[in-house]
This record gives C-alpha cells, structure tokens and sequence, in this order.
C-alpha cells in the first residue's frame, strides 16, 4: 500500500544544480520525566542515579535532495516530525547523526513575525525582523517597499505593531517571510493567513514561485490541496521515517489514507466535481451507503449481533465488493478491518438499490462499544488492488454495545475464546 | 590585511546585524512609555546616590579624610548599577529570548553581547553625569583618564564572562537567579562602593588588601583611580605593592572569560532544544 522509493536515485534525472541535501539525518530527544527543572530535582536525581529523562527517536533515518526551482512539500500527520525535521534544516537543532548541505542562503519561517515587538512600529518591526532572518538594513531597504506593498499596510507602517489589528499582523509577517530574498525559503504551516482576498493574492504568488526556477521553497503543510496545487515534488513522514516521496498527488493521496486509517476515513480518490451534493464518503458512484442494527443496540452477547447494510450501487460495468469493519468505539481501533491486500475483496454486489442482512458472534468478546462501517471497492486495472469508491461517515455507520455480567470490562477479547497457555516452567 | 579583514566582516556580517539591531530595539523599549525616557538612565544612579550619600556620609560620616569622597562614592554606584544590572540581565537573557532561539538560527551569544551591551549605554551617560559632576567636587583630572576605556572594557569582560557562565547555568537551572541575587548583595558589601577602603584599612591591613584582588573591587577602584583623582584613590598597584601580586585580578577577569565563552559555546547548541 506504502510505496518506498529511494529519494537519491529517484531524483537523479533531475538537472537543476542541489540546493539543499539532507542526508541520513537522524535526531533524538530528552524528555525530561519530572516537572520540576531545578537544582533540587537534578541533585536528587544525581544522588538516586535516575537520569531525569526518556529518550524519544524524533527523526530516524531521513534523506532527501531538494533542486534549484523545486517547491518542496513536506507532510505527515502531527508528531510525525516535520517540524523537527525543518528546523534542522534551518539549523535550530543540530542532527545527532547525518549532514544537511545548504547551497545558498536559507531563510527559515518557522514561525511568522519573529522577534514581533508589539511597541514598535511596523517599519521598525520589519527591520528587526530582516536583522534576524540575516538581512542588513540595506538589504531591507531593497525589500521594504514590495513588503509594505504586498501587505496592504502603505498607511500603518508608523503605528506601533500593537494597533495593528490580527490580521494586519499576520498580513505583514506574512509578506515579510515571502518577500524576503533568500535562495530558499522554508515555510511552516502559514498558509491560511488574512482574509479572502489576501489569500487569493498568495495563492497567485505561490503559483509564480511555483513556476520560476530561481526560488526554492521548502513548505511543510497539512493542506493536500497547496500540495497539489504548488508542489512538484514531496515527501511524506511517519514517524520519524520517509515514507513516500515523489510525485506531490501521490504523497497526498497517502497522507489521507493515513489519517483515513486513524479517523476510520477514507477519502474518494476520485473526487469529482459533483461529490460534494452527497454526504461525506459517498459519490454518483454509490449514491447511498448505511448500516442499522436490527437486533437491539444494547444487546446482552449471548446471540449474534444481526444488522442490515442499505447500498445503491450505480456502475453496470464493474464488479462492486462490500467490505465490513468492526470498530473498538471506546478504545479505538480497528478490531476486523477488511484487509486491501488480500485476494478476499469482500462481498460481491449487484447494481441497484439492495439491502443486504448480515450478523457477527459476539462471543468472542467482553462488555465493550462498538462501531460497523462499511465501504464499496470495484474492480479496477490491477484485478489485485480494486478501487476504493465509498465508505460509511459516522452518521450512517451503526453502533452498538455489548453488557452482560459474565463478561469482564478489560480486554475486548474474552477469556473464552483467548487463552494464555503455559508451555513449561523454564526457571 | 584588508582582505582578511574583509573575511572577517564576512563571518560576522550576520552577528553584526543582529547584535547591531538587538542593541538597538532593547535600549528603544527601555524607558518605552515612562515619561521621562532615556533621563532615567541618569536619574536612577543619582537617586540612589543621594540615599547613599544621605545614610552613609552624612549620617554614619563614613570618609576617607579626601576631597573626592563623595565623587568617589557617585562614581562606584554608577560601576556597580551597571555589573549587577549586567549580569542579571544577562543571566536571564537566554531564556527570555527563547522564543526568538526555538525559531531562526543566530548565534546565541549574540543576545548576551546585545544585553549587557545595552547597560553599557546606560553606563556611558551615567560617567558623562559623573565627570560633569567631578568638576564642582574637587576630582582632579590628569592624563590618567585616558586609561579609562581600558579599565571600563575589562569590566564589560568580567559583565560579559559572568552572564554567559550564568546564562547558561540559568537555562539548566532557574534556582541561579535567586542565587545570584544573594551572592550580588554579599559581594556589594565586599567591595569598597558605600565604605573607603581606608576605613578597612584602618582596622584590617591584609583583609583591604585582599579585598582589592577581587577584580570587581580592582576595576571600581582602578576606575576611580585613573577618572577622578589618583592622588586621592589608591587602587590595586599602588595599594598591594607586589607586582606580580596585583596581576591576579586581571588574570582572573580574562580566566573567567575564557571559562565563559568555553562553557557557553559547549552548551550553545543544546539551548534551542531546553528551553
């Protein structure tokens, strides 16, 4: 499902000269155990020989080479490390093992406004701001009038920064971060700033950034539209780890698989233009898509839970296959999920309006809460890997829960169907 | 020559910039919104000064027996406001700007530099009041005043060698401060400001003597000395005598220098990550 690509050879075919190269960069950090940070807690940890802190791998093995002109995306779900990752790049953090190369200068937004003091006038903000980002007050004053330009602040420019209001703040580091004249540009999650049509004034931006070969920029987001929309190429973090890397579409359809996994959501891939008439998770392809309980949602687990799975199928050409998944609604997770590597596609369905009747023991498990979803795949060019077309949303899926007093409330499998044996006494 | 200096301009154009603008939005905050502005700079030594003077020339007729005692005295709180406000400042200046080091990557001694930079300035026009007043309280001005620059630039270093060892302590360790304030206080009391050091002299020969070695109390004195009258003031070569012994006060300011920027540069990269 996870497609693995080796991003040094994968990019070799490109021409433009490197700009930034990261390689085998890996990074680890303490996280102190104890609250307190203070001579005391450090003296007693000493005397007890505890060493304060656990160690948590941050960043694994990562490699990549970004060229001149490329618009990098960055992506991965939140604490999968890209901001750690960023900020290695712009030298906040050293790497415990591997290199980063920069060829060029490298101008970091980690943040917007940094060193935004809100006594001082904007002018004198965007100079303190430049001095930070490396710039010398010549070098601002080249810049200075397409900054105040493009944020729209011409008249303000002499008030102090705490007249501003919200968004002529963001609107001004904003500019300030996009107009400032470095060879790379490194951007964290700062698109959505300033109203529409200061948004759609950016996007314009970004789209002639995308296209001129002299900018680099690195942009880390969890927009998979901008990704589409302005990267060329991206790669996808998971803990600590590459991935996907590649083709920008690619990366973001895997981005959302991957949140699908967590939020038991899966995207459409084909997402046309009329989807958004039906509710989340369906399509003209499966216009209707519902699961309801036809035994009593609070059932005792002494019979099988039996449900009804209401479809219309429209396609007449392509096989359809419903796929069942049982959820864990209180611990979360997946308990069955029906597996998309597999040769079991699911149960085959006819087009048309149907209504299917299904149950499952309940046996098996202990008082707990659970969810069914169910999703529509079809045939596709790999007879292997059918298509994913739609799923149930939370308002159509079905929840039930299982009370009886025979059955314990820890694990959600029960000890009459799992049990440890004992192999032998070894010591 | 040019070129390396050329080279050197080069790798520390960035330092400069920053340091430059650092410098410049601390002192413009300061006094940001007090009615009066930069005229606290001088106030404030001249207020605490009158209390001083007030409490322990007239009232507990603390003297020397010199003309220049009171100049004297006017001249050591300005040196002390600025080490102890240096120091504090510095100390604490990683960690108040941690927002700015979690975010763009500079040099983090920069900050420090700016900080203790910035009570430099307020240093500047505090001695401008002092050599003024120096005029109508009988200091007496010789050639010696040039040397001046000298012994101020080597209390810079010991404000600067301080505020880096402590900055960086105060990162791991936020107790430092309160600690710091408590060993201030002592060391106010053991360097010759509020007291002459003839007084200690007087009762206590080697403990004056042993108090100069201090270089705190060596670059007040030596201020004094070469500023105001060095008739009148004795500082560490004319009062220890032994040459090699009146070095270990200098010896000290650059040892601990050095300790600084070596404890400092060792830890630097790491802050980001703490704080």
């Amino acid at each position: 499902m996870t497609t693995v690509n080796n991003p040094a050879t994968d990019m070799n075919d490109d021409p433009n000269e490197i700009a930034l190269s990261v390689s085998h960069v890996a990074k680890s950090f303490r996280l102190p155990t104890e609250q307190a940070s203070g001579l005391k807690q450090a003296f007693l940890n000493w005397t007890k020989g505890i060493k304060g802190y656990r160690e948590q791998q941050v960043l694994r093995d990562i490699s990549f080479n970004v060229r001149k002109g490329d618009f990098f995306g960055i992506v991965g779900r939140n604490g999968s490390g890209k901001s750690t990752l960023l900020k290695i790049i712009s030298g906040i953090y050293i790497p415990e093992k591997g290199d980063v190369s920069i060829s060029g200068t490298l101008v970091p937004f980690i943040e917007l406004g940094v060193g935004f003091n809100p006594e001082l006038t904007g002018r004198e903000n965007v100079y303190l701001n430049g001095a930070l980002l490396g710039f010398s007050r010549e070098q601002v004053d080249a810049m200075y009038d397409d900054i105040v330009e493009f944020a729209e602040l011409t008249d303000f420019m002499d008030q102090k920064l705490k007249n501003y209001s919200s968004g002529m703040q963001v609107r001004l580091a904003f500019s300030v971060a996009i107009k400032a004249q470095g060879d790379i540009l490194v951007l964290d999650e700062v698109l959505a700033v300033g109203d529409e049509a200061f948004q759609k004034k950016c996007d314009n931006f970004f789209k002639q950034v995308k296209d001129d070969p002299s900018k680099t920029v690195i942009l880390v987001t969890h927009s998979m539209g901008a990704v589409k929309k302005y990267c060329n190429k991206a790669i996808l973090i998971k803990d600590g780890e590459i991935i996907v890397s590649g083709d920008p579409g690619n990366v973001a359809d895997q981005y959302s698989l991957e949140n699908a996994h967590d939020l038991n959501y899966f995207k459409t891939k084909s997402e046309s233009e009329k989807a958004y008439r039906f509710p989340n998770g369906l399509n003209p392809l499966v216009p209707m898509l519902q699961v309801t309980p036809v035994s009593p949602k609070i059932c005792d687990g002494l019979s099988p839970f039996v449900f009804d799975v209401e479809y219309e199928y429209t396609p007449q050409d392509k096989q359809g296959y419903l796929g069942l998944i049982l959820q864990d609604a209180r611990r979360g997770g997946q308990v069955y999920d029906i597996d998309t590597q597999s040769h079991y596609l699911g149960v085959p369905i006819e087009s048309g309006h149907h209504k299917v009747r299904f149950s499952i023991p309940l046996d098996y498990f202990n008082n707990s809460e659970f969810r069914i979803f169910a999703t529509v795949r079809t045939e596709s060019d790999d007879p292997e890997h059918p298509e994913f077309v739609a799923f149930t949303n939370d308002d159509f899926c079905c929840y039930f829960a299982v009370r009886n007093d025979r059955n314990s409330e820890n694990g959600i499998l029960s000890d009459r169907v799992l049990k440890f044996e004992q192999i032998e006494q070894i010591d | 020559m040019s070129a390396l200096m050329q080279r050197l301009k080069d790798k520390y154009r960035y330092s400069i910039v920053v340091f430059k603008e650092l410098v410049k939005t601390d002192f413009q905050l300061r006094y940001q919104g007090s009615f009066l502005g930069v005229l606290w700079s001088v106030l404030k030594p001249l207020m605490l000064f009158a209390v001083m003077y007030t409490v322990f020339v007239r009232f507990l007729r603390f003297s020397d027996g010199t003309p220049t005692f009171a100049i004297s005295l006017l001249c050591g709180t300005c040196l002390w406001s600025f080490f102890s406000e240096a120091t504090t400042m510095g100390m604490q200046s990683i960690v108040n700007r941690g927002d700015l080091l979690r975010k763009v990557h500079f040099p983090s001694y920069i900050i420090v530099a700016a900080t203790t930079m910035g009570s430099m300035i307020s240093l500047g026009i505090n001695l401008i009041v002092v050599i003024v007043f120096g005029f109508f309280s009988h200091a007496h001005y010789t050639w010696h005043v040039l040397l001046v620059p000298l012994n101020i630039l080597q209390l810079y270093v010991l404000a600067l060698a301080i505020s880096l060892l402590m900055g960086t302590l105060y990162v791991y360790f936020r107790d430092v401060s309160h600690i710091w304030d408590v060993v201030l206080q002592a060391m106010f009391y053991a360097i010759p400001v509020i007291y002459p050091l003839s007084m200690v002299a007087h009762y206590f020969p080697l403990v004056s003597k042993i108090m100069l070695l201090n270089p705190i109390a060596q670059t007040i004195m030596d201020v004094r000395h070469n500023l105001l009258s060095p008739e009148d003031i004795p500082t560490v070569w004319t009062w220890v005598g032994n040459p090699y012994l009146s070095l270990i006060p200098y010896v000290l300011s650059l040892l601990l220098l050095w300790l600084g920027v070596y404890v400092f540069r060792k830890n630097s990269s790491k802050f980001a990550e703490v704080l």
